[in-house]
């Protein structure tokens, strides 16, 4: 996965899987399909650049186990260890899917300004006839493999270790599927959106998405159900699709094991599917619309390879 | 294609910057870094791009390149409108900046370079005997498995001089191609473009450069700019030729004393078109453009005059360089930027 070596050996190609589905006719007659494939394998190139695979691992796997612990040891301290209460298992998961969030909504934002402050090619770029938002959803896409991975192992670690009540019995595979397809689209056109708003943006612009998902944390149930918060500040979390996100995969992992919460007691699977693909819709097409804006913007004002000086 | 379009057209581009931080608060201060600029280069044709700096040369390629929009005017590449039809002109061209030392660190040569084939759609076999070839020809094919982060400064550019070609691009942008290169690695570079163009006479390459002897030897034609404007565009020949009825000479002076500044004093004996001078630490340059030889004796009695004794004395045909000074009043190593506005990049 890593090299250690500046000097890769002879013969060894990483790009080797890239380049077969690059192949692929009609891969190589789109535009948009080479770009996300090109943007998700040099995101990965990037995502997995650790001169020390052991840094890699502790930053992908044990940071967010030990965060999620620190929410555990909370969470006894202060329920007297009642881990077996199905609001311990409500908690858990929303954290370990909130990384999640985090990356596809950090991932794409990280990616413009990267390109442009760190590694300085967006003039190499956007002179070639890469398609922005796809290279960017690929560049998001190599973060979410990585979030993903975290999300699995932290979950792995409360079925086994806290007695997270999933079995096999208790997930609903085709909502589980749809809910992560649902998920995933009104994501990253949310991310997206936050990504084309960054090329307007200097260097400050670097963590946008992960400040904007950080913000909204509290107010999308992914530590509380929403109905502890006034109802005022219950209205963000509602327009956020994440909110409704965490909320399908509880269900879909849990199962008839997930006590309902009041906050969507009235909504059944179907409804908050329904729910997420009206989202996905409004974003992508808010996202086309911002994303074409925000180029000729840049272009106007020349700032696609900004270089902020300090 | 019958009815050839041409490669490259411009018709009155403006492009005006607005300035950040004016000193006074509310004032939007602008500047005019293009100021009309028309230029046609047709289908095959090396093109060169001359100015100071701060000429707006920069500015031109990047609206060629669909990086920046012209405040007003027309820009049009392989006859597309490089405003609205953005994808299909990037298609067909590329950039390559000189001193571009960046990209992606972490990746090999091989890789980056890939990568951007890949970009524009090119198929396996192609690229690798594409790359293999051009790696070769300017002498990085031993570095292909070496991460950019370490490569040299120039061994990276030379990595992005490639790039620009990897796609076969119909039109090709080079912003002072050759910047920092040593002197062998600027030769096998310019060796490329020359081998390119005369490949396949289609292709159109348009640079710019400070160097004057390189877009003597390079360029078909090329356009003197400076303050935003094309002072002239003419092939080089014809350039040079303008300046037939002028008497061209170099002189190496002791330093002036200098209450009055030297070329003031020189411009004012009859018969001396232009003076340029340049201060080295022990003697003075002297570039002196005459009506005639006749007029020399009395430029050297009022150097002699002065206190100046004659180092050496050298006839030359015009240059390009010439030309230039000619044209815009100065020489091509002097600042246009007297207003002091913003640095690029
Ligand atoms: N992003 C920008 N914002 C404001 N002014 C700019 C910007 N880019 C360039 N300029 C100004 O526009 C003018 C033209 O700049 P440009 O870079 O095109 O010149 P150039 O001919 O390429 O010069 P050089 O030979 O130094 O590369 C200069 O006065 C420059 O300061
Ligand atoms: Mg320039």
């Amino acid at each position: 996965m890593t090299t250690l070596s500046p000097v890769r050996p002879e013969g060894e190609r990483p790009m080797g899987f890239a380049d077969r589905l690059l192949s692929l006719p009609f891969v190589q007659r789109s535009d948009a399909l080479r770009s996300f494939i090109l943007g998700a394998w040099l995101g990965w190139q990037i995502e997995s650049n650790w001169a020390d695979p052991l840094l890699f691992a502790v930053y992908s796997f044990a940071r967010p186990i030990a965060s999620v612990m620190i929410l555990v040891v909370m969470y006894s301290v202060i329920t007297d260890g009642a881990t077996q209460q199905p609001i311990f298992a409500y908690i858990y998961l929303g954290n370990a899917l909130y990384i999640i969030v985090g990356g596809v909504l950090g991932g794409i934002s990280w990616a413009v300004i990267d390109d442009r402050e760190h590694y300085r090619t967006a003039k190499q770029l956007y002179t070639s006839p890469l398609v922005g938002y796809a290279y960017l959803c690929g560049r998001g896409a190599a973060r979410l493999l990585i979030g993903a991975i975290s999300t699995i192992i932290v979950t792995v670690f409360g079925v086994l270790l806290f007695g997270i009540p999933i079995t096999i019995g208790s997930i609903d595979l085709p909502f589980l599927i749809a809910s992560i397809m649902l998920g995933l689209t009104s994501l990253s056109g949310l991310g997206l959106i936050i990504g084309a708003i960054s090329f307007q943006l200097g260097r400050n612009a670097w963590q946008a998405g992960e400040l904007i998902s950080g913000a909204l944390y509290l107010f999308t149930g992914a530590l509380f159900p929403l109905d502890i918060l006034p109802p005022v500040l219950r209205e963000i979390g509602l327009i956020f699709p994440a909110t409704y996100w965490l909320e399908a995969m509880r269900r879909a992992l849990l199962g008839t094991n997930m006590i309902g919460f009041p906050t969507f007691a009235a909504l059944d699977n179907t409804a908050i599917a329904f729910i997420l693909l009206i989202m996905s819709v409004g974003l992508w097409v808010s996202a086309a619309f911002v994303y074409r804006w925000s180029m000729r913007q840049a272009r106007e004002k020349g700032v696609i390879d900004l270089e902020t000086n300090y | 294609m019958s009815s050839t379009p041409l490669a490259i057209e411009t018709h009155d581009v403006r492009r005006i910057y607005k300035i950040r931080g004016g000193k006074r608060k509310g004032e939007a201060k602008t500047l005019i870094a293009l100021d009309g600029v028309s230029l046609e280069v047709p289908r095959g044709e090396l093109f060169g791009l001359l100015g100071p700096n701060g000429a707006g040369k920069t500015t031109l390629i990047k609206i060629l390149a669909t990086l920046l929009l012209p405040s007003s005017g027309t820009a049009k590449v392989d006859g597309l409108d490089v405003t609205t039809q953005t994808q299909e002109v990037r298609r067909r061209i590329s950039m390559v900046s000189g001193g571009e030392t960046s990209g992606f660190g972490l990746l090999t040569v091989e890789e980056n370079l890939w990568m951007f084939a890949r970009f524009y759609g090119l198929d396996n076999k192609t690229i690798k005997s594409r790359l293999a070839e051009m790696m070769q020809m300017v002498g990085i094919y031993d570095r292909r498995s070496t991460k950019i982060s370490d490569l040299s400064t120039g061994l990276r550019q030379k990595m992005n001089f490639i790039r620009g070609f990897i796609s076969d691009p119909s039109v090709v942008f080079l912003d002072e191609p050759t910047l920092g290169l040593d002197v062998t690695a600027a030769r096998d570079v310019r060796g490329f473009v020359k081998d390119w163009m005369a490949q396949n006479p289609d292709r159109t390459l348009l640079l710019t450069t400070h160097y004057m002897a390189e877009a003597d030897e390079l360029c078909d034609r090329l356009a003197i700019i400076d303050r935003g404007k094309t002072l002239i565009c003419d092939t080089p020949e014809n350039l040079k030729r303008r300046l037939q009825s002028e008497t061209i000479f170099h002189l190496k002076i002791q330093p002036l004393r200098k209450p009055t500044s030297p070329e003031n004093v020189v411009e004012a004996v009859p018969g001396v078109r232009s003076v340029t001078i340049a201060d080295q630490t022990d003697f003075s340059e002297l570039r002196l453009s005459l009506q005639g030889e006749e007029a020399l004796p009395a430029v050297l009695s009022h150097l002699s005059g002065r206190g100046s004794g004659l180092l050496s004395l050298e006839k030359r045909e015009p240059t390009l360089e010439d030309v230039f000074i000619q044209l815009v009043g100065r020489r091509l190593d002097e600042d246009t930027n007297l207003n002091g506005t913003g640095e690029e990049r």
